[in-house]
């Protein structure tokens, strides 16, 4: 506390005192596991490191439409053209969900998918992966979908509130897509030993990618601290990873098929899964937009947006014109 | 909602459901569905003929269908991210639909096909949906006119079906009323918005409008003996007929839209009903049976 | 020459907040929020991102510019799954009981 006089300090060392306090009640949330809440007082960090993960979030659940929606109309049969179509239009509302929270922290939806227009802000690298089979929509609803949610039940306990809630509402969906690939790739399994090819090779294109989700090891990921100070991650890129390995590798057994990693094995002292690691260049190159579809992802996300501009301006004038209307008869309504 | 952070959230499934504090578990899994054909008998009534009935669900059904694909391929390509979960919304009860009349087709003409086996293994001269229904989706203004056009119809339809003689139908249309009302709804309110909203967006609607127009006296000729109630056959046919024109009519006219003449004789090149189609059907039944027929007695 | 920026402004769509109850007897709950044109296209919106496992017995929208707030205190909303689109449930997937975690 400054008490050097004069209006001006006394100002300044009020709003000191006054952030100090707010920072501390900030930090007092987060220690008791309570939510920050829209119109609490935040760290600028806190604020912009959310917006990023959220829309990043938002972003990779729109992006994520492409690979698997891509099938909707060559699914080969009725019932699995329906389950894909509702998924799909899930991920569609997934990516609601989170601009809406990211919207909450100041954000602006529209300015959002500029940026992840423009290649300023990033998806999940997953996505940009080809979907050159029907088996692929099987494996991604088993793995991504799988990975997905190891990765978001422990968000659903975030310290960001509309972060939280949203979580809970996507992990619960997000639980009918895991279980309707692993169904399908059953299926498929019993099946005809084309479809088992099918499956298999669906299999050791996707598994080390899926590792790669869960973002480099824990020693190459220095944001990773503060994120889990703020309780905005909840457990390590690592921690996540085994946990996913652990969980799938006796769903691959059920399955019948083969992991692609000769170094995978059961550790009994550990009591988790070894595993081998992933090629980290990979992930380098496909976050820096060098994978195999990044550029047909955006574009396509691009062109949507540019060729749906003349309907959403229809829209907007719409609404301007009937609110011009509604203005002029309770004009008249008043006149008369 | 607090609570300490357990190390191992082994099976994530259970971790969902706790931590809520109201017991009432209203996010439970897979319960109250409500199944259309719950407590309806699927054998035919005396007197109705199964192959009539059949051909009848079958046409219907492959509106439906290939309505249905025509949507999906607006996936990723939507104009809005919220018109993505309408025209999906759309697709899959037209899916739905598809799925019921196709069941009800095998179980009625005699061959106990499934659905799938309609669906992915007859050629485009055996499809029998209306012409409208296979026609390239175009830019939205053209999509929203053509589903504002379809579902009024269908909508019509499904109304007088809803009082059919087959059980299994009238409750497959019952069903559908309540869905295709909120298609021709929103169908209306986007063709209002885009025919009085910007010059450009009036422009296309119009556009959209002479390009819809040719196949909408299709819809009507599509409409038979079959097709409605026993009772007042002929009035039927012209009631549907003039439901659809009046929704067409009141749309067209709040948006500020010229409705093309819709009386026109039929196109002599024959209608989906009888099996002629565009030559757009044929590539997109090669897509939508492409992954199917790759694989013949596989199961999915 | 317009940029990107001026485009976006000329074809923005406000936000709204979305309130449902889920059954009689219940209040409205906040969901979440979503972008319309106007207030009908909301409810059109926010039935099909909110209610699409169940319909809502009821839905408010409400603009989010015409929100006035202290600091509220939210109560997590929940919504009962939808009647007949079946393939919305984990349930309905036949999946092997020995099968784990999933």
């Amino acid at each position: 506390m400054v008490h050097t006089g004069g209006v001006a300090e006394r100002t300044v060392g009020r709003e000191l005192v006054a952030v100090h306090a707010q920072q501390q009640q900030f930090d007092e949330t987060i220690a008791r596991d309570q939510r920050i809440e829209p119109r609490d007082w935040m760290p600028d960090g806190y604020r912009s490191t959310l917006v990023r993960q959220i829309a990043q979030h938002a972003h990779s659940e729109i992006i994520g439409m492409q690979p698997e929606g891509e099938w909707i109309t060559r699914a080969p049969s009725l019932r699995r053209k329906a389950i894909l179509y509702a998924k799909v239009q899930d991920e569609a509302g997934h990516g609601l969900y989170l601009y809406s929270a990211a919207e909450t922290l100041g954000a602006d939806r529209a300015d959002l998918t500029l940026r992840l227009i423009e290649g300023r802000q990033k998806y999940s690298s997953i996505f940009n992966y080809p979907t050159p089979t029907f088996a692929d929509v099987g494996v991604i609803g088993w793995f991504v979908d799988g990975a997905a949610i190891c990765n978001q039940v422990p968000l659903c306990r975030c310290s960001y509130g509309p972060y939280a809630r949203a979580m809970v509402r996507i992990c619960k969906e997000e639980s009918f897509h895991q279980r309707q690939g692993y169904e399908l790739l059953l299926t498929m399994m019993r099946g005809t030993e084309a479809q088992r090819r099918m499956v298999q090779g669906a299999v050791d294109r996707w598994w080390w990618p899926s590792l790669m989700m869960f973002g480099p090891p824990d020693g190459d990921s220095p944001n990773s601290v503060r994120s889990m100070a703020w309780k905005i991650k909840r457990h390590s890129n690592d921690e996540l990873r085994q946990r996913f390995v652990d969980m799938t590798v006796p769903q691959a057994q059920r399955l019948g098929v083969t992991l692609p990693d000769p170094e995978l094995r059961w550790n009994g002292e550990r009591g988790r899964h070894d595993f081998g690691t992933p090629d980290w260049s990979e992930l380098q190159r496909v976050i820096s937009g060098d994978g195999p579809c990044n550029e047909e992802r955006i574009a396509r996300r691009r062109a949507a947006h540019q060729e749906g501009a003349w309907v959403r301006e229809a829209a907007t004038a719409y609404a301007a014109k009937q609110a011009a209307r509604q203005g002029e008869r309770q004009k008249q309504e008043v006149a008369a | 909602m607090s609570r300490t952070s357990s190390p191992d959230d082994d099976h994530v499934y259970l971790s969902l459901a706790e931590g809520h504090e109201d017991g009432d578990a209203r996010w439970a899994f897979g319960t109250g569905f409500e199944d259309p054909l719950h407590g309806v008998s699927a054998a035919l009534p005396p007197g109705i003929d199964g192959r009539a009935l059949a051909a009848q669900c079958l046409a219907l059904a492959d509106d439906a269908l290939v309505s249905a694909q025509r949507l999906g391929e607006w996936c990723t390509r939507a104009p809005e991210l919220e018109i993505e979960l309408a025209l999906a919304n759309i697709g899959l009860d037209l899916i739905g639909q598809a799925r019921l009349l196709y069941s009800r087709t095998g179980q009625v003409d005699g061959t106990g096909r499934s659905e799938d086996a309609y669906a992915y293994f007859r050629d485009a001269a055996e499809f029998r949906n209306v012409r409208l229904a296979e026609l390239p989706n175009g830019d939205f203004a053209f999509s929203i006119t053509r589903l504002l056009a379809l579902s009024a119809w269908r909508l019509a339809l499904f109304e007088r079906l809803a009082g059919a003689p087959d059980p299994v139908l009238s409750a497959i249309a019952a069903k559908g009323v309540k869905e295709l009302a909120y298609h021709r709804q929103f169908a209306a309110e986007w063709a209002v918005r885009l025919g009085d909203g910007t010059d450009e967006s009036h422009r296309r609607m119009q556009r959209a409008l002479y390009h819809v127009a040719p196949y909408v006296p299709e819809l009507f000729a599509s409409l038979d003996d079959a097709d409605h109630t026993r009772d007042g056959d002929g009035d039927a046919v012209s009631a549907i007929q003039d439901d659809v024109l009046a929704v067409l009519r009141q749309v067209t006219a709040t948006a500020g839209l010229v409705l093309p003449p819709l009386d026109s004789p039929a196109d002599a090149a024959g209608y989906g009903r009888a099996g002629h189609h565009t030559e757009h059907l044929s590539p997109l039944l090669a897509e939508l049976q492409s992954v199917a027929r790759a694989h013949p007695g596989a199961v999915w | 020459m317009t940029t990107n920026a001026d485009t976006e402004a000329r074809d923005a769509w406000p936000l709204f907040e979305v309130f449902v109850r889920g059954k009689r007897g219940l209040n409205h709950v906040h969901v979440g929020s979503l972008h319309a044109a106007d207030e009908r296209m909301a409810l059109t919106n926010a039935r099909d991102l909110y209610t699409r496992r169940n319909e809502g017995v009821s839905i408010w929208v409400v603009r989010s510019s015409h929100i006035h707030a202290s600091t509220p205190s939210e109560k997590d909303p929940f919504f009962a799954p939808s009647g007949d689109k079946v393939y919305r449930h984990p349930t309905f997937y036949e999946i092997p009981d020995d099968v784990p975690h999933i």
